[in-house]
């Protein structure tokens, strides 16, 4: 396929693990104090695990996993709305398959199916609108949510369902936007960190100026990367590189893909449809501010938040979970309390163990068995 | 979902819904074109390599770019292949 197994070529990998090694080692870094490098997409996270990168490097540097993930950073109480809605009945609630096993409070979207909620898996919010074609005596739901990865594809959605006069299809919006979330990581005073991997797909629509404030209000660099391995290995190598010639800039090595303005008929379609939240809750890190959206009043009409009643209860996250600390890279996935214990992908307690972007998914599924290991030792003792 | 996947456009299906027939690998899909159309007419897409995202054709995959980042992965190797050999010129 178009430029994945160049990007995956393990000599071009060896000279780039390299050169950062080189970079590193002029830095003269304490290795008890490593560079933490943040990779803000579950995406990346992904491919680090898959591909084993956190093991080719030096231990000088560390990866922090962000919250850029956006199955798991969905509260409790906005899976126990979408179960209020497709328990409604006449309704066919459709949905991605990450979200099926999400845990609300009571239960999951898998388990409210199983209930005989009338819930389908579908890969776009076209078959959902196509759906709704074909049932036009049924009222069909899609639960959008995602970054702005996934937000025009709802928005055009919902402009194609008004063109078209389908109006027994609605949106349940939960999109969520990553440059606010971004500034309230930075503001957290107990997180350290020198650079980031900035999400290549979501710069694919919002662009990369829109990340200036990070050097120039934080002084640390940004590099937006691709998602193979040596894409993932050459934004390492330039953040290292900003980091030793004492340089904070935003830097893009996805322009296969990413353009610096981003998609204009994207953000058009964006703007059109959805407008900020004053807040937006997430799981595990509170209330960030104008960190989500929702759809404008001209839409209400394929808005399901309006169409039906939800509880919309703010619900605490389990006691044991400590998704908040992981998800702002406080914590490493294997030092939760729960992990691999009573939280794992089969009984998730918290998101992260569900979605194939979250970090404790990852770690579970790839690895890190060694500091599992020395940490169950640890306990032991 | 956040990963997308690229494919290629063989036919366009609806131009009035700006929808397309891309070929993933050898699957075939009805996919929205609507973000990469641009200044062009929805004929001029066709052959275009994108990366889909749910359904929709989010970018069209820039070869030239492409090229120019494998072109820099190259010369970093090269340029770390000769750093070795001179680090290790005369070492037995």
């Amino acid at each position: 396929m178009q430029y994945i197994d160049e990007f995956r070529d393990p000599g071009k990998a060896a000279a780039l693990v390299a050169a950062i090694n080189d970079t590193v080692k002029k830095l003269a870094i304490d290795r008890d104090r490593p560079l933490h490098i943040m990779e803000v997409c579950g995406g990346h996270t992904h491919a680090i695990f898959r591909y084993g990168i956190a093991n080719m490097l030096p231990p000088e540097i560390e990866f922090v996993h962000g919250p850029g993930c956006p199955v798991c950073v969905l509260p409790m109480g906005r899976v126990d709305d979408c179960i209020a809605i497709a328990e409604t009945p006449s309704v066919i609630f459709t949905t991605f398959g990450d979200a099926m096993r999400v845990p609300g409070s009571k239960k999951s979207l898998l388990q409210a199916k199983a209930d005989g909620a009338d819930i389908r898996m579908v890969y776009s919010p076209l078959d959902a609108l196509e759906l709704a074609r074909k049932n036009p005596d049924r009222e069909v739901v899609f639960f959008g949510l995602g970054f702005e990865t996934t937000m025009p594809s709802t928005a055009l959605t919902v402009l194609q369902a008004e063109a078209e006069g389908t109006y027994n299809f609605s949106l349940f919006c939960n999109h969520i936007t990553i440059p606010a979330t971004l500034r309230a990581i930075l503001d957290e005073p107990d997180l350290r960190l020198d650079g980031f991997l900035g999400p290549g797909h979501v710069s694919m629509v919002i662009g990369t100026k829109i990340y200036d404030f990070i050097p120039a209000d934080y002084k640390r660099p940004l590099v937006v990367s691709g998602f193979e391995p040596l894409d993932v290995l050459h934004s390492v190598w330039r953040v290292v590189q900003q980091i030793a010639e004492g340089r904070a800039e935003v830097e893009n090595q996805y322009g296969r893909v990413v353009p610096r303005d981003g998609n204009p008929a994207a953000l058009a379609a964006i703007e059109k449809v959805f407008e900020d939240r004053e807040f937006f809750e997430w799981r595990g890190l509170g209330s960030i501010e104008r960190s989500g959206v929702r759809m404008r009043n001209v839409y209400a009409r394929f808005d399901a938040e309006r169409k039906f009643a939800t509880p919309s209860l703010k619900v605490a996250d389990p006691l044991d979970c400590q998704c908040g600390e992981v998800l702002k890279g406080i914590l490493k996935p294997r030092q939760c309390r729960v992990f691999g214990k009573a939280c794992t992908p089969q009984t998730p307690l918290g998101a992260l163990m569900v979605s194939s972007e979250g970090a404790c998914a990852a770690y579970y599924q790839y690895g890190d068995l060694e500091g599992l290991r020395c940490q169950s030792a640890a306990d032991a003792a | 979902m956040c990963l997308g996947i690229p494919g290629r456009i063989t036919a366009i299906s609806d131009s009035m819904r700006r929808l397309a027939i891309v070929d993933v690998g050898g699957v075939k899909r009805e996919v929205n074109i609507a973000c990469i159309i641009g200044e062009r007419s929805i004929d001029e897409c066709l052959g275009d390599w994108v990366l889909i995202h749910v359904g929709f054709a989010m970018s069209v995959i820039d070869e030239a770019q492409a090229a120019e980042t494998l072109r820099l992965l190259v010369e970093l190797g090269e340029a770390q292949q000769e750093l070795s050999a001179m680090r290790g010129s005369g070492k037995t």
